[in-house]
């Protein structure tokens, strides 16, 4: 595999404007498949969750499944689409082993949703209009094994092994229209719009939209123009681009890729490229050609979908608030500054953050304890903040007792452990682990005589008005109480003992 | 009093299941003897591709038990429970063989089971076997099948008509008193017409295609053959109905059908000739007998009137565009991949292309790559428009036609093939001159009308079999029986019998015959 | 319209992989090209403004309850196959990427 060319991405941006396309495959989280009543599970046993429609048996034809077609208006819905009054399912013919029919039962110039947008907020709050060209109802392939070889890839394995389980789990593919205008935003926005229509599919229940499951999957045009053209440059995509992260790297290498070539005055081919992750670079796959000549007809086994007016108001009133305008409402209302707010989204907890405000904790409060520490926490632990074990009613009795002077914040997190090491209500662990704050003067000021005579050194910093280096001199006192000791406290009475102004 | 077997297989099924239901017969025996003819003369027919000996008994043995336990169990029994079927091998069935007639699903037994049979199994229909076809159904002679051609029963050396060749010859040839066809074209009216028996072609979302290995969806539908209208009219109700696997299916009720074919008066009725669909291009004998049906019905008190279909001239090219189109896409999936042949390329690199390749090369015949071929060329880029595109245009254009016609006629009839059988491998090597034999049963495809076809006598020229085709429009099967029958009782008064009792005796074995004369007493 | 020749069946029998001789492709043009001729008057037939077709009894909306039902066991699923391992269809290499 030869490596490719690159330009830096800056120098990239200075002499062209990328465009961008995305399809997105959502896989719908239906109980039966598209076009068959065989159940839509992940990860069972190979070819037990097929019937003879989904192996493509001899004789067989397909049904449609209903909620699919409603998962499918709901999903144009959320993208601002209009529904099409009448459509029609559509043959794809080419043959793969992994196509059961060899061919796939898709749509084609008449998808079920078609013009609507989708608004992005890039990091720092811009907006960026995304359009959507069309939303599509179609059906899955099965999954190929490659065999013998190098490990797993396509490139000389000696046979392959397909499993259809997944042959027909209903798909709805999200193709934009060409995104133009984001200039060295690319790789950014290539992010945040796929990270948006994986959050709305969830919102909407329609997918359980776990992206290393493949629950969606992201193919990424890229094409580049010298600044000031009209007319698109020649474009490849990016298949299976399948987390964020990598749809951001990808794009951002296409980018640098196609700057090169196009500097060496050769043309960009119109390819299919193949990310691979552990480079961070694609490779060339297909080029186009006259195999890719589809010869599409209008599925004659299947009817025409006619959606009512009214079936599709109907399934309007269900939709749930929109995430984005979900976010912008709670942004408001808890009055924090942008920057915290997207730490908040970044992180995964506005949703636990939303409910402990809704047990009765401050913003800024369940703000602190989620973000200050269960977010670590759960890094530590490698799992979803709202997964480790914190309930909102956790986070209000730690609050509380901090607030009514029982244990100070140390104490408090140290509570918090033995919540999660499963030791009770906060109140109990407090009882338990005998932690309270000593408020008693006495005890400290012995204490600090102790640490004082121990670094003699430090003292006379402090006296000479280096007040930084009294942490030494708390930290001491610290030890010595078991960290019982509120440190405001011990502060002031280190100073006062020296005789030094604050 | 038990009859002897040559006479058993003489009866229609409606006779069949009054003898049963009264226990003049056996289940078992009434199999059995249609077990023994398979036996004595199918050597010469070729029209069982499957003998389905043992599950067949069991199911009459069934019937028979429930029979003799009298009750509940002996009233639940349908009509027809008992009456021996043969069955098209196109269409799928649990324990037996589906081969679609080609070499690449030899031995290939399916899984599940068709609608269809289903409901002969619900029934209780003994299932005699898998009759030959064209390859794929695709032919008019079933000189494709890649099991050796069917032989006519009035003629050896002439062909039973295709793709349904296997189930018409069966029937003919008393090896089954019923049978299933499956009709894209003509596949049942064709081979009805040229074997003397009865065929008809449902209206399209009648019958439940699961399980009918599909040519072209759009026009593919399965029906009965048999040796008497009623008959025709009593599978009908047994295999039609709507089935929730077939997006296709109608929901109407199509439960008056053999109530029709009782009714036993046309008068009144209004029969259009439809005005492209004879005279040129016609046989002289075929033409004959037409004619003299007309006048039959007309003496009946029907009212026979003249309508033209001036779009019926693009029928047969759209057909041959529409057709192999959604062919080419049904029979991709033969590819070696998960059931079936699976044949390996002889030289380079052994690639699953170049096994797809090799495997769909060495499984289908020349008739199947040509319409492959071709409908490839009809769907892909640059020619669809000019090609499917307009195909279905006119198929708007014909369903315009049929409207008017229906506006002005109750039924429409036209002779249905132009010719009667012609000899095996006469016209093999013209494939235009084969598909020019469906002329007169395509244009009720395209619509998705329903079409029967009864025998009209014998050709003058030949002494071959000649067909009458019947239209009506869509969902109204049950006028076909109603005017169909009463047709086929003028027409047996006056030949003094059934067609069929003027053909040829076959060949049977010296001890198997117990009597050779045709027709007896009971 | 255009006439089918050699070159246009061989890449059809491409995309409907089929391997094909010199000598039947030889043959198979010849043969498609009188049909393709026959056919060319429906091109001619019907107007811009006649609607097409695609199925012939006019239907919308059939649908099915989401609700599941049968599946095979791996050994039904596997029955036919010519080539099976680990309860999986065993093929050749695929040559052709994605």
């Amino acid at each position: 595999m030869s490596v490719d060319a690159t330009l830096s991405f800056e120098e990239a941006m200075e002499k062209y404007d990328p465009v961008l396309g995305f399809e997105v495959h959502v896989e719908l989280n239906t109980k039966t498949k598209m076009f068959s009543s065989a159940p839509n599970v992940f990860g069972d046993e190979p070819n037990t969750n097929v019937n003879e429609v989904d192996l493509g048996m001899p004789g067989v034809l397909p049904v449609v499944n209903k909620t699919a077609v409603e998962s499918s208006i709901k999903i144009g819905l959320a993208l601002n689409c209009k529904i099409a009054e009448y459509c029609r399912f559509a043959r794809k013919n080419y043959f793969y082993p992994d196509t059961p029919k060899n061919f796939q039962t898709s749509q084609y110039d008449e998808p079920i949703a078609y013009d609507g947008y989708l608004d992005i907020e890039l990091e720092d709050g811009t907006v960026f209009r995304v359009e959507i060209e069309r939303a599509h109802m179609e059906e899955d392939a099965g999954k190929l094994t490659h065999m013998g070889g190098s490990a797993g890839r396509i490139q000389g394995a000696d046979y392959s092994l397909v499993d259809y389980n997944r042959s027909g789990v209903p798909l709805v593919e999200i193709v934009t229209k060409p995104i133009q205008g984001a200039g060295s935003r690319a790789p950014e926005l290539a992010k945040a719009y796929v990270a948006a229509v994986r959050e709305i599919v969830k919102n909407l229940g329609v997918s359980d939209a776990k992206m290393e499951r493949g629950n969606v999957r992201c193919d990424a045009n890229v094409s580049l123009r010298p600044h000031g053209q009209e007319r698109f440059g020649i474009r490849s995509e990016t298949k299976n681009v399948n987390s964020l992260r990598a749809v951001e790297h990808a794009v951002r290498y296409e980018i640098q890729r196609h700057a090169a070539v196009l500097d060496s005055g050769q043309p960009v081919i119109q390819e299919t490229r193949h990310w691979h992750e552990d480079t961070r670079s694609t490779t060339s796959g297909r080029a186009k050609s006259d195999a890719d000549d589809y010869r599409y007809f209008p599925e004659p086994d299947l009817v025409p979908v006619v959606a009512s007016r009214e079936w599709v108001e109907e399934l309007r009133a269900t939709l749930p608030e929109p995430p984005a305008e979900r976010r912008k409402r709670l942004k408001e209302a808890w009055g924090y500054s942008d920057l915290e707010f997207r730490d908040v989204v970044n992180a995964g907890v506005m949703d636990s953050i939303e409910e402990t405000i809704a047990a009765g904790a401050s913003a800024d409060v369940a703000r602190k304890w989620w973000m200050g520490e269960i977010v670590g926490r759960a890094k530590v632990a490698d799992v979803d903040p709202s997964a480790l074990g914190v309930t909102p009613q956790v986070i209000v009795e730690l609050n509380k007792l901090v607030e009514d002077g029982k244990i100070n914040n140390k104490m408090a997190t140290q509570v918090l452990d033995g919540v999660l090491a499963g030791e009770g209500t906060p109140a109990e662990i407090v009882e338990k682990r005998g932690l309270a704050v000593v408020s008693d003067d006495g005890p400290l000021l012995e204490a600090i005589d102790a640490a004082l005579a121990a670094q003699p050194d430090v003292a006379e910093k402090i006296r000479s008005g280096k007040l930084q280096a009294i942490g030494a001199i708390v930290g001491g006192v610290m030890k010595a109480t078991r960290g019982q000791a509120d440190a405001g406290r011990v502060k002031e009475l280190i100073l006062e003992k020296l005789g030094v102004q604050a | 009093m038990t009859e002897l077997k040559n006479e058993l297989i003489r009866h229609s099924a409606a006779d069949l299941a009054a003898k049963l239901a009264a226990r003049e017969v056996s289940a078992v025996e009434v199999t059995q003897a249609h077990l023994d003819r398979i036996a004595d003369v199918d050597g010469q027919i070729n029209a069982f591709l499957h003998v389905n000996t043992e599950e067949a008994l069991a199911v009459a043995a069934e019937v028979d038990a429930a029979r003799a336990a009298g009750g509940a169990a002996a009233e639940e029994l349908h009509a027809l429970a008992g009456v021996p079927i043969a069955v098209k091998d196109l269409i799928v069935t649990i324990g037996q063989p589906t081969t679609a007639g080609s070499k690449i699903l030899e031995g290939w037994h399916s899984p599940y089971d068709a609608t269809v049979i289903k409901k002969l199994r619900a029934a209780k229909m003994p299932i005699l076997g898998k009759t030959n076809l064209d390859e794929f159904a695709m032919g008019s002679s079933t000189e494709h099948s890649a099991y050796g051609p069917t032989r006519n029963p009035w003629d050896l050396d002439r062909i039973p008509g295709g793709s349904g060749g296997g189930s018409a010859a069966a029937v003919a040839a008393f090896e089954a008193p019923l049978a299933l066809g499956t009709d894209t074209g003509g596949s049942i009216r064709q081979p009805g017409a040229v074997t003397g028996t009865v065929g008809v072609k449902p209206t399209y979302g009648a019958v439940s295609r699961y399980g009918a290995i599909a040519m072209a969806s759009s026009l593919d539908q399965i029906g009965p053959v048999s040796r008497t209208v009623l008959d025709s009219a009593l599978l009908q109700e047994v295999i039609g109905g709507h089935d929730p696997f077939d997006s296709t299916s109608l929901t109407d009720p199509f439960d008056n059908l053999a109530a029709a074919a009782r009714v036993g008066n046309v008068a009144g009725m209004k029969i259009g000739i439809i005005k492209e669909l004879h005279g040129e291009g016609y046989q002289a004998g075929v033409e004959n007998r037409f004619n003299e049906s007309l006048q039959l019905l007309k003496d009946a008190g029907a009212e026979i009137v003249e309508v033209s279909c001036p779009n019926l001239k693009y029928a047969l090219g759209a057909y041959y565009l529409i057709m192999p189109s959604e062919a080419s896409s049904n029979l991709a999936k033969f590819d070696g991949v998960r059931y079936g042949l699976r044949a390996l390329p002889q030289d380079g690199p052994m690639t699953i292309e170049r096994v797809m390749g090799a495997t769909r090369a060495a499984g289908f015949g020349d008739e199947v790559k040509r319409r492959i071929i071709l409908g490839t060329y009809a769907l892909s880029a640059g020619y669809y428009d000019a090609y499917y595109g307009s195909a279905q245009k006119v198929r708007t254009l014909i369903q315009r036609d049929f409207d008017a016609a229906f506006s002005n006629a109750d039924v429409l009839i036209s002779p249905t093939a132009p010719t009667t059988a012609f000899k095996l491998g006469e016209k093999a090597n013209d494939p235009l001159a084969m598909y020019l034999n469906d002329v007169a049963t395509i244009p009720a495809n395209m619509a998705g009308i329903p079409g029967l076809s009864l025998p009209g006598g014998l050709a003058d020229e030949d002494g071959l079999p000649v067909g009458v085709q019947l239209l009506a429009p869509a969902r109204q099967d049950a006028r076909l029986y109603r005017v169909g029958a009463v047709l086929e009782s003028i027409l047996e008064e006056k030949w003094g019998g059934p067609l069929l009792a003027q053909a040829p005796e076959l060949k049977t074995p010296a001890l198997g015959a117990a009597s050779n004369s045709a027709g007896g007493s009971n | 319209m255009a006439a089918i020749n050699r070159d246009d069946v061989a890449h059809l029998a491409r995309l409907a992989h089929i391997e094909m001789s010199a000598e039947e492709l030889d043959r198979m043009a010849v043969e498609l090209a009188v049909i393709v001729d026959s056919v060319k008057s429906v091109s001619e037939a019907a107007g811009e403004d006649v609607p097409a077709t695609s199925h012939p009894i006019p239907l919308t909306n059939v649908f099915r309850e989401d609700v599941v039902g049968h599946t095979f066991t791996a050994e039904q699923a596997l029955s036919g196959a010519p080539d099976a391992y680990e309860n999986r269809f065993k093929v050749p290499a695929i040559l052709d990427e994605d």
